[in-house]
């Protein structure tokens, strides 16, 4: 084993090609301990590197980027709701307004129809009276025409009675006669 | 002695360097190693130094290298696995990159050697051994008792699981080692031959075409081989770890 190592680092090349001339290189223990060591050695920091340097480095900017990624989400979404609840808040207003008007319509034109209505009444009832009044004129006309009938009847049966008989009848019996035919 | 398609594998000294009677040489392949975890470390740290909400180029293939490793992860051993992540990641790193490495003309493949990827892979197994029954305690031992087996089976189950758990490191690592080994042979067989075809005259040099075309195609497949055998590794690297944490199957 000695004099192989010897053999191998006592020169660079001719001793390695003379010696794999023995071996197929990759089976020459002879060179395993070196191999090994180096291994350890660069794959030991590698590791080293790795774990304390470049894994938490690129770990973090994926991070970064995932909260990044998820904070402009939910900036987003803060503003989509802030955006829905101001159209909300507007068509609230506009429903408000909208009922307000025809409150308002519906107040004005109850108020015209209690206007209207209550001109109409006044205005009929005033009619009304007239009528009465009216009415009330008629019959006493009426009731005082009847009543000159009696005297025009009566004046024309004494004239009648005077024609055919020569005499004129008394006022007591023309009017006694009279009211019985009237009855 | 160019056309040696096993040179490739020779390990070279740089620096001798000798303990106790011990080679701990710095050969090409520790600088090759050296290469590997230092492109990748400065490739990762470099590429996210800008910390960009909005990735770079450079950054985003290191986030997705990352997302890609953290997604293997988690889909084959649950979110308790990643406690694992630094260890799956930064063994995923280093066999990709080292096997990519392989692909330049001249340069030394890492992870073509037995002894690296079967190390690589003795720390999957100790680490879900160790982690197994550390989490599990005696529990653990379940992992080669499945459920529902007929008492009668159980003792040949239990064989042919534990024999399958121990055989774990050996496959893991062989895959690798054999895949990048056989690959980088197969190349530099068939460009050898466009070589000492086209060196034969007019005949030699139209016949290279075959050859060539070959190479061409075999280093594409190369590349996808070594991203491949990266990722393999990477999967049942989790795999094992889920037997860890979760060993009742």
């Amino acid at each position: 084993m000695a004099t192989e190592t010897d053999s191998t680092t006592a020169g660079t090349e001719v001793p390695a090609d003379a010696h794999g001339g023995g071996a197929f290189p990759p089976f020459d223990s002879a060179t395993f301990s070196s191999q090994l060591l180096w291994l350890a050695i660069t794959f030991g920091l590698f590791y080293w590197i790795m774990k304390n340097v470049a894994i938490p480095r690129i770990a973090g900017i994926l991070e970064d980027r995932k909260d990044r990624i998820a904070g402009d989400l939910a900036e987003a979404n803060r503003l989509k709701a802030e955006t829905d609840e101001a159209i909300a808040a507007y068509e609230q207003a506009l429903a408000e307004a909208r009922s307000k008007a025809h409150s308002i319509a519906n107040d004005t034109r109850a108020k015209l129809k209690a206007d209207n209505d209550a001109r109409r009444e006044k205005a009929e009832a005033e009619l009304g009276e007239k009528l009465t009044a009216a009415e009330a004129h008629i019959t006493a006309i009426k009731t005082d025409a009847l009543s000159q009938i009696g005297d025009v009847a009566g004046e024309t049966t004494s004239a009648l009675v005077e024609a055919l008989i020569g005499k004129a009848p008394t006022k007591t019996d023309l009017s006694k006669a009279l009211k019985t035919a009237m009855e | 002695m160019a056309n040696d398609p096993i040179h490739q594998f020779q390990i070279q000294t740089i620096f001798p360097i000798e303990v106790g009677g011990m080679d701990f040489s710095f050969t090409n392949s520790s600088l090759f190693m050296v290469a590997t975890v230092a492109t990748t470390a400065a490739f990762l740290i470099f590429s996210t130094s800008g910390r960009g909400l909005v990735p770079t180029r450079l950054q985003s293939i290191s986030e997705m290298s990352y997302e890609f490793v953290a997604g293997t992860l988690r889909d084959a051993a649950g979110t308790e696995g990643m406690r694992f992540f630094p260890m799956v990641f930064s063994l995923f790193m280093f066999v990709l990159i080292a096997n990519l490495f392989g692909m330049f003309p001249y340069f030394f493949t890492v992870t073509s050697h037995i002894i690296v990827t079967f190390a690589l892979a003795m720390l999957v197994i100790l680490t879900v051994i160790i982690y197994g029954f550390m989490r599990n305690g005696i529990g653990f031992l379940k992992l080669f008792v499945p459920d529902g087996v007929p008492g009668a089976l159980v003792p040949l189950v239990t064989l042919i699981e534990v024999i399958s758990f121990l055989s774990r490191p050996i496959s893991l690592s062989v895959r690798l080692f054999a895949n990048m080994l056989a690959g980088h042979i197969t190349l530099k067989v068939f460009a050898g031959f466009v070589v000492s075809l086209s060196a034969a005259g007019a005949v030699g040099v139209v016949g290279a075409i075959l050859p060539l075309g070959m190479t061409i195609a075999i280093t594409a497949l190369e590349f996808l081989v070594a991203f491949l055998q990266a990722y393999v590794f990477t999967v049942l690297t989790c795999m094992y770890l889920n037997d860890a944490i979760h060993p009742s199957h």
